[in-house]
Formats: structure tokens, C-alpha cells, sequence
């Protein structure tokens, strides 16, 4: 992976990458997510699962600053992110199927634009090699608004790495893809945090996905952590096979909340 | 290793992100406006069909309304009103078009769902209040400046005649139209695209209290003293002075400046509360309507 350059030698800190104490979210009488608590590592990937309307996309919005808090905190790289959001922004990046970028430019445009927000050094050569490494050679100069739904998605990873970010954030990050085109995505994104010592906080409904990238997974019901562990570690403590089973398990009922 | 050495010169500059207010991130949020406005040839034409068509309108009536008073059937009163009309629509449009400028550029990253990409990003708000300001200037320039040289060509009204005087009532309008872009853009980034048609209707409001066509006294008693918290009042009736009597009032520009002050102060205030209401209810990452 020439793209990707490694760290790897860089010593790890103590700090965890996010830090969450107590957190909750009421829109009005609906609790969106409810006092949960958790720390996710650096360098590691960690998956929020759980069903629609579980508090997932909230939580990862409150990561981000852009959703405050009803109650408790959020820590990224230290930063509390309801006041000191901007000491950090350029350290994270993140993409999601709820935003797009402007249909009229040109995803070298785009890029361009987000490369000058970041302040990314040497922007061309950045944008030319994530086009490679992401196969978006042939797309530069066509207009964002004219490529399919695997396109934009690469197009949308690429917005997302351009930083070089230190904690990636994803929301559901191959949700209406073709399994070919959302196996090449996790692969990249398995070759970036590898090389790079990215800690990745991934929210998706797709559990082969979370089971093959996930170093751990936060289960969420309700807006509550209901289950917490490694994939392997779920399976084999609920007795299933896999984790889409023990994921049906707590989708219907099926098991309490995890002690 | 040596790759890694040269990747990782390809990061962020470390002072840029951290700066509170970033040139840099103006200019790339300005090339973002004018990628877009160069990719539609429609929004282009757009942006001088309307002044163009408003132009021709008054500049007709106030031909007739001159021709009529010469004629005898009016006093000479009316002629000096007329000679105002198409004088005071150009400056009604610097305020309509200044703040559609303004709130459109904002509505571009509302219609293309990128609200949550750039809030996410190391942009400030008032970094992009300052790239909206800015864009507003451009398509005002584009579609104001080829209409007032039209008016010199059609009806021999040079607008660009009033010399210093225009530069005075150019700042106070267009610092008025922003504050009215600031507001409708809190209220549709904290309301979502619901709130879009105040954006084309709330400035018309304006229209019959600011005194844009008559004098200040025409208006019922009441209704002066709302008109004189409004700093186009001052002017609009700074252009009458100056045409019917060739005077230039720097008094009224004062105090258009003062209270556009405190009108941008309280808009820039109004922004931020609605933003931070937006990421309270949780807004900002679903914007449609």
C-alpha cells in the first residue's frame, strides 16, 4: 500500500481517541440515547450497532459537535466537543449517507474546496493520490451530481481521508452499495487504519461488515448500550454463530441488557 | 520509511486549522460560490433578467410621469418626484439583490445536503458569513452593474453619477441586505427548508416602510417612527435630497450606519443562537424540509 503511509512508529497514547461519560439526548419527550458511557481506543475500529432509531446516527453526531447534548460529555483527542470543538476538526473527518457534496461541481472541485478548508499542504498531490488509491482517476472532472451511488460513496471516502484524519467517523459507510463495491470500500478503509493508525468509530446495519472491521462492537437499544465486546467475543457469549444472530437476538427481545 | 516521511509532510498545516478566523478557508468557501455560479449559465442570466425587467418598468413610468407633468396636467412637484423613481429602484435592488445573494449562496449548501460537510470541517461561521458577504458582492455585481450602465443608455440615468454619494448609500444598503441574509439563513439552518420562502418574501416587508418611492411624512404617524429604526429610511430620503435639491445629507448616512450597527450586531447574534438551537434539536445532519 503505497498510499497509505505508515505510522506505526508513532508511540500510542494513554488518552482514548473518544471519551464519552454519561451522554443523552431527549428531543422532546423521545430519549434518542440514554446515559450511556464508553471509550473507544486509540488506533482501534469500533462499530455502534444497533436497529433504526437505536440513537446511532445521534450519537455520532454529538461525537462530531454537531447535535449538543442533553446531558454528560464528549471527548475527541481530548477536546470537549460541546466547547473547544475547533481545537480538533482538523484532526477528524467523517462521512454519512445523510450528507452529500454539491451536485454542480466537479469532484475535483469538491475536493479542492475541502482541501482549503483543511488547510491540506500540496492539495493537488493529496487529491492525486487518494483519486488513485480510491480509483477516482477517471471521475475528477465530472460533475459530483452525475456519478452513481458507489461512485459518490468513493468520492465521499475521499472527502473523509483528505486530512489524513486521526479519528474517522462513518455513518453507515456502504449502506446502498453493491457488495463488490462495498467490499473494495472496507478493504480501503481496513488499509487505512493499518497504515495509518486511525482509530474509526463505524455505525452500520450490516453485521458481516462490523464483524470483519470491528475490533469491538457497542450495541445500542433504545438509545442504551446494551451489549459490548469483541465480535468474537458476542458470539461466543450468547451462543450464535455469528453476529447478525445475536444482533436478532436483541433487535426482538431476545436478551436482556448486558451486565 | 522514506515514504512515510513524505506522507506525512502532505497533513494540515499546523497553524491554519487552529487560526479563529482563516483567510485561506473564506477564499475556499468563495471558489466553492463561483464554481457554482460559472456552472449555470441559467443563474448567470437570472441574476440581470430580473433587475434588467424592473429597470425597463420604472424607468418607462417615471418617462411618462416626467412627460405628464410637462405637460401642464400636474404641478412641476410631480416631476421631481418622477426623476426619483428610477433612482430609488436601483437602490432598492443593491438591498433586495444584496441579501439574495447572500441567502442563496447559504440555500446552495442547504439544496445540495453539505451543511453538515462544511460545520464538520475546521470552517467557523463567521468565516463563511464573511465568503456569504462576499458572494453576495459578486452577484450583485454581475447582475446590478451592466442594468445601471442600461439605465444611462435607455432613459439617460446615470446612477454612477452620484459619485460619493452612491458609495454611502451602496455600504448602507448593502450592510442592511446582510443582516436580513444573516437572519433568514439562521432561520433555515435551524428550520430546514420549510423556512426557505422567507428568504425570497421577507425583504419586501421592508419595502413600504423604508420610504423606497416617497418621502418619510407620507407615512401615517406610527408608522414613521417604525420607519425611522430602519436604516434604508435614511437612504432612501438622502437620494431624494440629493436629486430634488442637490444636496448630500451625511447626517442621514450617519445615522443609517449607526443603526446598521446595531442591525448587523443583533443579526450576527440571532445566526449564532439559531445555529446553536440547531445543533441542540438536532438539525443540522437532516436538512430538508
Amino acid at each position: 500500500m503505497d498510499d497509505w503511509a505508515s505510522i506505526t512508529d508513532k508511540a500510542p497514547s494513554p488518552e482514548p481517541a473518544i471519551e464519552i461519560v454519561d451522554l443523552s439526548k431527549r428531543f422532546g419527550s423521545i430519549t434518542a440515547v440514554d446515559g450511556i458511557s464508553f471509550a473507544v481506543k486509540r488506533g482501534s475500529v469500533t462499530g455502534l450497532l444497533g436497529g433504526n432509531g437505536a440513537g446511532k446516527t445521534t450519537t455520532i453526531g454529538m461525537i462530531m459537535g454537531l447535535i449538543l447534548p442533553s446531558s454528560g460529555s464528549v471527548r475527541v483527542l481530548g477536546a470537549d466537543m460541546q466547547r473547544d470543538r475547533y481545537r480538533v476538526l482538523a484532526r477528524m473527518n467523517f462521512e454519512s449517507p445523510y450528507v452529500d457534496m454539491p451536485h454542480r461541481l466537479t469532484v475535483r472541485q469538491n475536493l479542492g474546496v475541502f482541501a482549503r478548508l483543511y488547510a491540506v499542504v500540496d492539495a493537488e498531490t493529496r487529491i492525486g493520490r487518494l483519486a488513485k488509491a480510491l480509483a477516482l482517476e477517471d471521475l475528477l472532472d465530472r460533475p459530483a451530481g452525475q456519478l452513481s451511488a458507489g461512485q459518490k460513496t468513493r468520492v465521499a471516502l475521499a472527502k473523509a481521508l483528505l486530512n489524513d484524519p486521526e479519528v474517522l467517523l462513518l455513518d453507515e459507510p456502504t449502506a446502498s452499495l453493491d457488495p463488490d463495491t462495498a467490499d473494495w470500500v472496507r478493504t480501503h478503509l481496513e488499509d487505512y487504519r493499518r497504515t495509518k493508525g486511525a482509530t474509526i468509530l463505524l455505525a452500520s446495519h450490516n453485521m458481516s461488515e462490523v464483524e470483519r472491521l470491528c475490533d469491538r462492537v457497542i450495541v445500542l437499544k433504545l438509545g442504551r448500550i446494551v451489549g459490548d465486546g469483541s465480535p468474537a467475543e458476542l458470539i461466543e457469549r450468547f451462543g450464535r454463530t455469528n453476529l447478525e444472530d445475536v444482533f436478532l437476538d436483541f433487535a426482538r427481545g431476545r436478551r436482556g441488557e448486558m451486565t | 520509511m522514506g515514504l512515510m516521511r513524505k506522507d506525512l509532510v502532505i497533513r494540515p498545516r499546523p497553524a491554519s486549522p487552529d487560526a479563529a478566523f482563516s483567510l485561506g478557508r473564506v477564499d475556499a468557501m468563495l471558489r466553492r460560490y463561483l464554481y457554482l455560479l460559472r456552472s449555470s449559465w441559467p443563474r448567470i442570466f437570472d441574476l440581470i433578467y430580473w433587475p434588467l425587467v424592473q429597470m425597463l418598468t420604472w424607468g418607462f413610468l417615471q418617462t411618462y410621469l416626467v412627460h405628464v407633468s410637462k405637460s401642464g396636467a400636474f404641478s412641476g412637484g410631480l416631476g421631481l418626484a418622477a426623476g426619483t423613481l428610477i433612482g430609488a429602484m436601483l437602490l432598492w435592488d443593491i438591498l433586495f439583490r444584496g441579501q439574495l445573494g447572500f441567502s442563496v449562496s447559504f440555500l446552495e449548501e442547504m439544496w445540495a445536503r453539505n451543511i453538515a460537510n462544511l460545520l464538520m470541517s475546521p470552517l467557523r461561521p463567521p468565516e463563511l458569513i464573511v465568503a456569504l458577504m462576499a458572494m453576495s458582492l459578486v452577484r450583485l455585481a454581475v447582475g446590478f452593474v451592466p442594468v445601471t450602465l442600461l439605465a444611462i443608455w435607455f432613459f439617460g440615468f446615470n446612477l454612477w453619477g452620484l459619485g460619493v454619494a452612491l458609495g454611502f448609500f451602496f455600504a448602507n444598503l448593502i450592510l442592511t441586505s446582510w443582516s436580513i441574509g444573516l437572519v433568514c439563513s439562521g432561520l433555515v439552518l435551524r428550520y430546514g427548508l420549510a423556512a426557505e420562502s422567507l428568504i425570497w418574501t421577507i425583504v419586501f416587508l421592508m419595502q413600504p416602510l423604508a420610504c423606497v418611492f416617497y418621502p418619510l411624512a407620507v407615512l401615517p404617524r406610527p408608522l414613521q417612527l417604525l420607519a425611522s429604526i430602519l436604516p434604508p429610511t435614511y437612504v432612501f430620503e438622502g437620494l431624494r435630497a440629493l436629486l430634488t435639491r442637490h444636496e448630500f445629507r451625511l447626517d442621514l448616512m450617519g445615522v443609517a450606519f449607526a443603526l446598521n450597527v446595531v442591525f448587523f450586531g443583533a443579526a450576527f447574534a440571532g445566526f449564532m443562537l439559531l445555529l446553536r438551537s440547531a445543533r441542540r434539536a438536532g438539525t443540522l445532519l437532516q436538512t430538508g424540509e
